[in-house]
């Protein structure tokens, strides 16, 4: 996949999920108020990246990633080789 | 002292309707919601007839981050609760500066676990379950829910007592009123109606199979009944206290007069007749009420061989020879289960607020054991101010409620 592919998938799947307007994602917004995530809901996050690309987001990771572009970075770092 | 108990508001969510008027005339037309479900046989069942039952979409209700608690039974009791709560004319401001309690019935959460552990099966992870998961497969998931999105500050408590759950929860609201530890409580049942909630159920060979005539399948006292219809939703009453229903000036719809309850102590799912009659004794003597002022039965008959005429040899011991109506209302909606005791009093409550006995569908003959009671087979007009419903469920647990009218 390439960036931009993540970038239109992953804003489709968290504005499905979380039912936000992609609109309003920008690469450096802070993506726990965005999404209006708290701690319960964060959870949900880390199922659908793992559910979607099978990328698992340990804790520590977790509390890197703190805008839209941090999770794409993560995404695109972790993706599995073709 | 001892306070009467009032009931004020009714909401349901069912396979007749998801409005009082709807299902009051599913009731009075004699309307089947059961139906043949391709799912069903395709996944395996033996049996694939069910309820069918409208899917409430809450997105506009409820917040996603609330609705991801909510699994499909707590959805249908949302739905319940918002009618039951206007329906009584509560609203959010008098709920927020007074004590309303909760008390639901509820069994299973079957489809959220099997979602939950085949996430977690698949992922290796527990992380892939979810936020919502533990909160949607916990057996209080109703009364935990209801709870947080309608500010409810009494108590909050879920009743598991198999198919009479909605009946004691009932019971139990009532009692906590009748002794004034609760002015006010929400009470009943729901149920869950995926078929990973009744798949083992329809392993032990108790759902009918005439699935080339789902109307006909649930044929409560019949002589050729061959089984039960699954079904579900939900069902709401709002019980409170005379004084305090008065002194708000909230509609009074009737009156709970009594609650009876036993235990079979006996096989797990065969019931007998001795224990479940003195259910009906014991509500009786508790309300003080004689067999002679009860104008209709609602029947807990679900369809099967053993259970209903038990259950007619049950009612038949404490009527005698009087002849009361009785009707089982599964005979249009299946086997509400969880929900039935909280379901089965709200369309008892339409019958006799709007005159009238639903029929007993596809009652044609008796047999040795169900020729012994009087069975509508078809709706009367008929005035009652008082009548008697029974709900008993697997262990031998059973639960009866005397309402009158008001």
């Amino acid at each position: 996949m390439t960036r931009e592919e993540i970038i239109t998938q992953v804003n489709s799947l968290l504005s499905d999920e979380f039912e936000v307007d992609a609109a309003t994602f920008a690469p450096d917004a802070n993506i726990r108020e965005t999404l209006q995530l708290d701690s319960l809901s964060l959870v949900d996050l880390v199922a659908l990246v793992q559910q979607t690309y099978r990328i698992k987001i340990p804790v520590t990771e977790l509390r890197g990633i703190q805008t839209f572009a941090n999770l794409y970075d993560y995404i695109e770092s972790h993706l599995p080789a073709a | 002292m001892e306070h009467r108990v009032v009931i004020t508001g009714m909401g349901i969510w069912s396979c007749l309707g998801t409005t009082l008027d709807e299902v009051r005339d599913s009731l009075y037309t004699g309307k089947s919601g059961i139906a043949f479900s391709q799912e069903h046989k395709d996944a395996g069942f033996r049996s694939a007839l069910c309820s069918t039952i409208a899917q409430p979409d809450l997105k506009p209700l409820v917040p996603r981050n609330l609705r991801q608690f909510m699994p499909e039974e707590a959805q249908y009791a949302y739905m319940s609760t918002r009618q039951a709560l206007e329906n009584a004319k509560l609203d959010i401001d008098y709920i927020a500066q007074h004590e309303v309690g909760l008390i639901f019935g509820n069994d299973s959460t079957a489809e959220a676990t099997v979602n939950a552990i085949d996430k977690f099966r698949d992922f290796h992870d527990t992380a892939a379950c979810g936020s919502g998961s533990i909160f949607q497969s916990m057996n209080s998931t109703v009364t935990m829910n209801l709870a947080c999105l309608f500010k409810l500050k009494g108590i909050n408590l879920t009743a598991s007592a198999a198919c009479a759950s909605g009946s004691q929860a009932i019971g139990l609201g009532s009692l906590l009123i009748r002794n004034g530890l609760q002015e006010c409580v929400v009470c009943g049942g729901a149920q869950e109606a995926n078929m990973f909630s009744v798949a083992a159920f329809d392993g032990l060979q108790s759902f009918s199979v005439r699935e080339d005539q789902p109307s006909q399948a649930s044929r409560p006292f019949d002589r050729d009944r061959d089984g039960l219809v699954p079904g579900g939703g939900a069902a709401t009453v709002i019980l409170e206290s005379y004084e305090h229903a008065v002194r708000r000036g909230a509609p009074i719809l009737g009156e709970i007069i009594s609650w009876g309850f036993s235990s079979n102590g006996d096989h797990i799912s065969t019931p007998n007749v001795e224990d479940p009659a003195r259910s009906l004794e014991l509500c009786l003597k508790n309300g003080g009420v004689s067999p002679d002022e009860i104008g209709y039965i609602n029947a807990h008959a679900t369809s099967t061989k053993i259970g209903d005429a038990r259950e007619a040899q049950a009612i038949a011991r404490i009527f005698g020879d009087r002849r009361v109506p009785v009707t089982s209302t599964k005979s249009q909606t299946g086997h509400e289960m969880w929900m039935a005791g909280a379901s089965e009093l709200i369309y008892s409550m339409l019958m006799m607020k709007n005159d009238f006995i639903a029929g007993s569908l596809n009652f044609e003959n008796p047999d040795d054991d169900t020729a012994c009671i009087n069975i509508l087979p078809e709706c009367q007009e008929v005035h009652f101010d008082m009548f008697l419903s029974n709900s008993f469920g697997f262990g031998g647990t059973n639960s009866t409620i005397i309402v009158k009218n008001l």
